[in-house]
């Protein structure tokens, strides 16, 4: 059962809410998708229009668990504030902490990272950090005191799937009882379930779904993806090897030369 | 006076937070703010005063990866 700072999900998919068509196809999406969790974010909101109200009352209506980020923060001081701000909007301890180190990559500042998430952690946060698959940044994050890590899969968008294997399966076996997402860079539903067959816990992906041609149909694709992956990490896979071995019995073949 | 909303500059009459709130149309609405970069939480805006060119932000929730 997968469970974050005591929280059950149903099921390991975390799901965007950024960049879809319209509304009605992110809650097409997401139906689909029978994702467990959204991420959700800030921005500034206009008296006038008031975007931003309508948008949470559809995203209320999606009945799942929310996850509000700190996407687009370069320093601690803006993430700590975000994640603050997130807390009364959303009114929930989860924060999805982002600390943006590098513009072409996106990759997180991992020395930002370990100290915000130190700060928010001792003010009653439960932090999901975005982090990278380096076993030391992430020993540090759970010193800090977060109970989930996110590595990524790829950079941010890019689609590339799973870009370092041996790093993640080391992050794995490195920390058995800790749950882990792969968060960012899939851009395939076989990269997910090659993800869950590597034991990760859940994916969490957006643009994957969003600027697919048909968003709801790849949301669910993603869904059993996800869940054959899962499954078969559960399996207990076979372990490959490098010469054939033959499938079909050998004992009792006909000779018929 | 004047001060910056969400990074426009504005006039205002209002003395502190909540005033100004009420004021440019955020009455009722889900949102969160900060001035000059520190997060006011709801219940002390009514006691956050303004000054000639403060920063205001004002966030609400958005679509987000």
């Amino acid at each position: 059962m997968l469970d974050f700072y005591g929280t059950t999900l149903a099921n390991g998919f975390m799901l965007g809410t950024a960049q879809y068509p319209s509304p009605a196809i992110l809650a097409d999406a997401f139906r689909r998708s029978q994702a467990s969790v959204a991420t959700v974010s800030l921005r500034r909101e206009s008296g006038q229009d008031r975007a931003g109200q309508d948008f949470w009352q559809m995203i209320r209506a999606l009945d799942v668990h929310i996850l509000p980020n700190t996407a687009g923060c370069h320093s601690v001081k803006e993430a700590v504030t975000t994640a603050h701000m997130a807390r009364e909007v959303f009114d929930t301890k989860w924060i999805k902490l982002e600390v943006i180190g590098e513009e072409d990559t996106l990759q997180p500042d991992v020395f930002g990272l370990v100290e915000a998430a130190r700060i928010l952690t001792e003010d009653g946060f439960q932090v999901f950090p975005y982090t990278t698959e380096d076993l030391v940044v992430a020993d540090r994050l759970l010193h800090a005191g977060c109970e989930v890590l996110m590595p990524w899969g790829a950079p941010i968008g890019s689609g590339l799937g799973l870009n370092n294997l041996f790093g993640l399966r080391a992050m794995r076996a490195h920390f058995p009882d800790v749950p882990l997402v792969i968060d960012a860079g899939l851009g395939l539903p076989s990269q997910a379930a090659q993800a869950m067959e590597l034991g990760f816990d859940a994916v969490l992906l957006n643009t994957a779904v969003a600027k697919a041609g048909d968003p709801a149909a790849m949301a669910e694709a993603f869904a059993i993806a996800i869940r054959a992956g899962q499954l078969a990490a559960t399996a207990d896979p076979m372990e490959p090897r490098d010469m054939a071995a033959p499938s079909t019995p050998v004992i009792g073949k006909a000779f018929l030369l | 006076m004047k001060l910056q909303l969400n990074g426009a500059m504005i006039e205002t009459q209002a003395e502190v937070l909540a005033g100004l709130l009420d004021e440019q149309g955020f009455t009722g609405a889900k949102i969160a703010t900060a001035v000059n970069g520190d997060f006011v939480p709801a219940p002390a805006r009514a006691a956050q005063p303004l000054k000639d060119g403060d920063r205001i932000e004002v966030l609400a929730p958005m679509q987000g990866g």
